[in-house]
């Protein structure tokens, strides 16, 4: 599992990076408390405690009724990228891998509590690194996403604001991504949920099938 | 005991406190201008705090649309902005409002999960001065502040020491002073947190384990300012040590 192996770095999240999520917010972009669509690059850090590997339960915490299904593709990075072109940016990627970023359903993105999105376990990742030769063009993947063995979720990476070149030239602009860093490139709109008892699985044809089942909290 | 990492003749070294400057584990007594200071410590996950003091809070209410009855106003930062003791800081061209915020950053020295605030303390395992700084003029309103204000490449200093938490009896009560060019500019005292550091550690650990490593920089008082190239920036807290940086331009990083 991706979690055992060492090297894996810190794994990054981009808000809004799909145009039908950004679509999805509509007139609100425009009023308070945004006040205007993103320019740069929005990112955020799923910290160490969110990882988990390929069939590994996940905890729903107490209280919590469902947790949204963020399925997103995972650039993991191979050599040191800082201010890369939009043209040499793909050299700089080891591969690519599936990336289950878990939340509790929340409604803003103006300044979510950690609670959101960062409990232990809430960043299932793997269950391997797919060599970027071995896939083509990471701008245009099927993503599905199965509750239960039912199909409950399609999206594709086609419709990518940033596609994961300009992505990488415009977020190592600011901040130096190392082998072992994970981007992921953004989840699309209305994110699927589920809940304790449930098992999820994220599928990205050429990448893998990434197995999450969900378990209630013990008292 | 305080404890730095440094390297020198060649290796990266452990290095101690000395009258003279510092002194290497293998005994090797130098100057503190003698070594290159790295961040002290192999940093985990960095939680940081905003407004974490009253002062501040107020310094900057008009933005904002918070109160300090809020839960912990935290966000995350990466350890690759990290640099050390006596690092250079880039200043990108053209931007207005760049500050640093002087900050106790909370060392965590064992695995923490669901701890009362009674037993929070006992799960630190040192102290450190941090001087995190911010570029306002990237600030968007969605996940303030956004990584491209708070997690560049350079602008997280940390040092020079990681210091014992044996050695800091009562770590809420230290005067926080930053300087710039030797005019001091911020002033406070870490009595005045909002949040204090026991109610931090049971809100985080409340939701995610802390581990050896992790790093909660827990705030800074009001007073913070523009800084320019060629500024020298110090960001001291009594009895933790005295954090020195360097503020430099694109061309010293190879932009044009």
């Amino acid at each position: 599992m991706l979690q055992q192996s060492r090297g894996l770095g810190t794994i990054y999240g981009t808000l809004l990076n799909h145009a039908d999520a950004l679509a999805a917010l509509g007139d609100q972009v425009q009023a308070a408390p945004y006040k205007a669509p993103p320019r740069a690059p929005i990112l955020y850090i799923k910290p160490r405690n969110t990882v988990a590997g390929h069939g590994d339960p996940v905890v729903v915490p107490q209280g919590v009724p469902e947790l949204e299904i963020g399925a997103t593709l995972g650039v993991v990075i191979g050599t040191v990228a800082c201010n890369v072109t939009e043209s040499a940016a793909l050299d700089h990627v080891a591969g690519y891998t599936v990336v289950n970023d878990i939340s509790i359903p929340h409604d803003s993105y103006y300044r979510p509590s950690l609670r959101f999105k960062c409990h232990d376990g809430f960043c299932p990742i793997g269950p391997a690194v797919v060599a970027r030769k071995l896939v083509s063009d990471p701008n245009c993947l099927a993503i599905t996403v199965e509750v239960d063995d039912r199909v409950v979720f399609r999206a594709r990476t086609d419709r990518l604001i940033r596609p994961v070149a300009r992505l990488l030239a415009d977020v190592t602009e600011f901040m130096t991504l190392r082998p072992g860093d994970v981007l992921m490139v953004g989840v699309a709109a209305h994110a699927p949920r589920a809940r304790a008892g449930q098992r999820v699985a994220i599928t990205i044809d050429g990448v893998g099938r990434l197995e999450t089942p969900l378990v209630a909290e013990r008292r | 005991m305080k404890k730095a990492r440094v390297a020198y003749g060649g290796a990266i070294h452990d290095a101690f406190e000395h009258p003279a400057g510092l002194r290497l584990e293998d005994g090797r007594v130098l100057a503190e201008d003698a070594v290159v200071w790295l961040p002290p410590f192999e940093a985990g996950t960095i939680v940081a705090l905003g407004l974490n003091y009253a002062d501040h809070l107020k310094e900057l209410s008009k933005e904002l649309t918070v109160s300090s009855k809020d839960e912990p106003l935290v966000f995350l930062k990466s350890a690759s902005t990290l640099i050390g003791h006596r690092g250079q800081t880039r200043r990108p061209r053209g931007v207005t409002f760049m500050h640093y915020e002087c900050e106790l950053a909370v060392v965590i020295g064992r695995n923490a999960k669901k701890v009362t605030r009674s037993e929070a303390m006992h799960y630190i395992g040192g102290y450190a001065v941090a001087n995190d700084y911010a570029i306002r003029d990237y600030l968007e309103n969605y996940y303030r502040p956004n990584l491209r204000v708070k997690n560049r490449d350079t602008c997280t200093v940390l040092g020079p020491w990681l210091v014992d938490s044996d050695d800091v009896p009562d770590p809420h009560h230290l005067a926080l002073r930053a300087y710039v060019n030797g005019k001091v500019t911020q002033q406070g005292n870490t009595r005045d947190m909002v949040t204090d550091i026991p109610a931090l550690i049971e809100y985080l650990t409340s939701f995610m384990t802390l581990a050896p490593g992790d790093v909660i920089l827990t705030g800074t008082p009001e007073g913070v300012v523009n800084v320019n190239v060629g500024d020298e920036v110090v960001s001291e807290i009594e009895g933790l040590g005295r954090l020195v940086n360097t503020i430099v331009g694109d061309e010293s990083f190879g932009r044009a």
